[in-house]
């Protein structure tokens, strides 16, 4: 993450940061932009009064008047303090406007539990952005793709939500020497299977991924699906796999009601019922507030054992 | 006093004034004749305001507005065809027809969009300013809203931020009394909206809204300090909405008495007896700007009624996810 920031303001001066806590003093509450400020200076990357809904109004106000900003909301769970400027002003005004201005503008944030900091630094509210047309949707589970599709987020005219996932920044993945970008809209097999399709996102690709392998040492062959964006979606990767193994389990870590998993589950059955051997499964958080004590917390996150299960249910 | 203002620019302070009359009142007459689409939030009465500030910016510098915004872009200079085609709903409009009359934008003139969120422009101008203090030009942007947005959390995070970062924003409050119906007394607790700027850390001036010389001196004086990198300042202009919030509203929670007392110093009206009577201009001269305004409108209104409306399938036009 911090490499492609890093990249890309090298390389544009019109691109610059701005949150909470980005700067010098923190370089960030997940230390993104640790050592960024040192290098670009505290114009273009700048620490924010603790005020979200116009840290993300100045970035649109910057955006249209030709920066490519990057602001960084410190929880996911306060954008819901943004979200006039995210949903109303920055999602419409290309489209409102009759295109006389694009919003080069991304907001990057993390989501997700499993750190015991409850309800209010832990939600997966990624659907709130797929719901807003206007938006564009990243959401990588691996270094390699985190890198590319935040390069390509900030080289794109449009604006783009950059869900990231706290328990993904401690993981190491490969990431080349040379230039790349990943591409929105296309989606990535993970891992090649012949008998049961697992579209997962972020952090509960890594958890598909391990149930995989345990569902491998009983013979059962699964295939990941890892549409790293959710706007737009790669359907086309999720229906092929699911001809081709007539069966689907969705996993995300957002609430089941009206989530990533219903939307994708929509989307199969309205494309690929005929090819469906057996009920589309679903393994996602059972729409209760995320809860603080361990045990509790613990409870309600999908994990590898009810990605399990659902996969031997469909397999029968 | 005339600021010490050329009579052209006296003349082209006037003429924008009555651009924005004559144009306001054909709104509200098509609006009538069921032309115009939706909802209207005329701007008549308020001229001063617009005219005052605008005229003290530059061609580069921008503005954000409000969903009263008709005044603001004829102000900076929008065209007038545009303007009135978009509020008819047709292809020809500065927006194709998308925004309507609460969403009015022309970049090419840095108008940089009317929201119709009360309160939203004001973050939005915060980034303008900080995005001509990032790329080290010296562009001003001024920032509409009126004094129910000043009970907005944007106006504090924006005012704050504005303050904190030194950035080149000038906010003006055009302070109408009403939010919808509701009276400021009984939403604030003080008189003037501007005192509040002593919290940031900023100028605050109150100015009489419907005085557009004074308006303009305010603005001249706020607008060189943002040039300058000074930082904000807040004007609020005390003024007066001629006719109801929107059109549907008869607006009878004003007192007949408050209303007169408005009309009668109706900002267009002040402006003209200020020409007269300091022999500025002849009426004779006065006559002719009014004549060629209402051509004007009269060919705007041409162009938007002739212009046909967007082919359906235009709604799928500009929409990228």
């Amino acid at each position: 993450m911090r490499e492609a920031l890093r990249e890309e303001m090298r390389r544009d001066p019109l691109v610059f940061l701005l949150g909470e806590d980005i700067g010098r003093y923190w370089g960030g509450a997940f230390k993104v932009t640790e050592g960024l400020a040192e290098e670009f200076g505290e114009l273009r990357v700048r620490d924010t009064p603790i005020s979200e809904n116009a840290i993300v109004g100045a970035a649109v106000g910057a955006a249209v008047t030709g920066m490519r900003p990057v602001a960084e909301i410190m929880f996911g769970d306060l954008t819901a303090l943004a979200m006039d400027q995210i949903a109303n002003q920055a999602a419409k005004m290309r489209y409102m406007f009759g295109g006389q201005t694009s919003v080069p503008l991304v907001i990057r944030t993390p989501f997700g539990a499993g750190v015991n900091i409850a309800s209010h630094h832990s939600q997966s509210l990624e659907a709130w952005f797929m719901h807003v047309p206007g938006l564009l949707v990243a959401v990588p589970a691996t270094a390699y793709d985190a890198k590319g599709l935040l390069k390509e987020a900030i080289r794109g005219d449009d604006p783009v939500f950059f869900c990231e996932h706290k328990l993904l920044y401690p993981i190491v993945g490969e990431v080349p020497e040379e230039e790349y970008t990943v591409p929105f809209g296309v989606g990535d097999v993970k891992k090649e299977g012949s008998d049961v399709t697992v579209v997962a996102t972020l952090f509960m690709v890594h958890k598909a991924l391990k149930a995989a392998s345990e569902l491998e040492k009983e013979g059962i062959d699964v295939e990941v699906v890892d549409p790293r964006t959710l706007v737009p979606l790669d359907k086309e990767t999720i229906v092929k796999s699911v001809k081709k193994t007539g069966r689907i389990v969705i996993v995300s870590e957002d609430c089941k009601t009206a989530g990533v998993s219903a939307e994708i589950s929509a989307i199969v059955v309205e494309e690929a019922l005929d090819h469906l051997d057996s009920p589309v499964r679903r393994v996602a958080e059972p729409d209760t507030p995320i809860p603080f004590s361990p045990p509790l917390e613990q409870c309600v996150i999908p994990n590898e054992e009810a990605i399990i299960k659902a996969v031997k249910e469909v397999v029968g | 006093m005339t600021a010490n203002l050329p009579k052209k620019s006296l003349a082209g302070m006037l003429q924008k004034m009555l651009e924005i009359r004559f144009f306001e009142e054909k709104v509200f007459e098509l609006y009538g004749q069921n032309l115009v689409p939706g909802t209207i939030h005329l701007y008549a009465g308020e001229e001063a305001v617009a005219v005052g500030v605008c005229s003290a910016l530059s061609a580069k510098d921008y503005i954000t507005s409000t969903h009263r915004g008709h005044g603001h872009c004829i102000a900076k200079g929008a065209n007038l065809k545009q303007v009135m085609a978009e509020i008819l709903g047709k292809k020809t409009g500065c927006c194709k027809g998308k925004g309507g009359s609460m969403h009015i934008a022309d970049f090419k003139i840095g108008m940089l969009g009317a929201t119709a969120v009360v309160g939203a422009g004001l973050p939005i101008a915060v980034g303008a300013g900080l995005s001509a203090q990032i790329r080290k030009t010296d562009q001003v942007v001024a920032c509409f809203f009126g004094e129910g947005a000043a009970n907005q959390g944007t106006f504090h995070e924006s005012m704050n931020m504005a303050s904190a970062w030194n950035l080149p924003v000038v906010f003006v409050c055009e302070n109408n009394l009403y939010a919808m119906g509701t009276h400021q007394s009984r939403t604030m607790n003080i008189i003037n909206v501007a005192e509040r700027a002593c919290g940031y850390g900023i100028p605050g001036v109150t100015v009489d809204g419907n005085d557009v010389l004074l308006v303009h001196e305010t603005a001249m004086t706020a607008v060189a300090r943002a040039r300058l990198g000074q930082g904000p300042t807040l004007v609020e202009c005390k003024t007066y909405r001629r006719r109801g919030h929107s059109r549907v509203d008869p607006a009878r929670y004003r007192p007949k008495e408050e209303v007169e007392e408005w009309l009668r110093r109706d900002p267009v009206k002040l402006f003209q007896e200020k020409l007269l009577r300091g022999g500025f201009m002849l009426s004779s001269e006065i006559e002719q700007i009014e004549k060629q305004v209402a051509d004007e409108i009269e060919e705007a209104v041409r162009f938007a009624k002739e212009s046909p409306y967007p082919a359906p399938e235009e709604a799928f036009d500009d929409v990228y996810a």
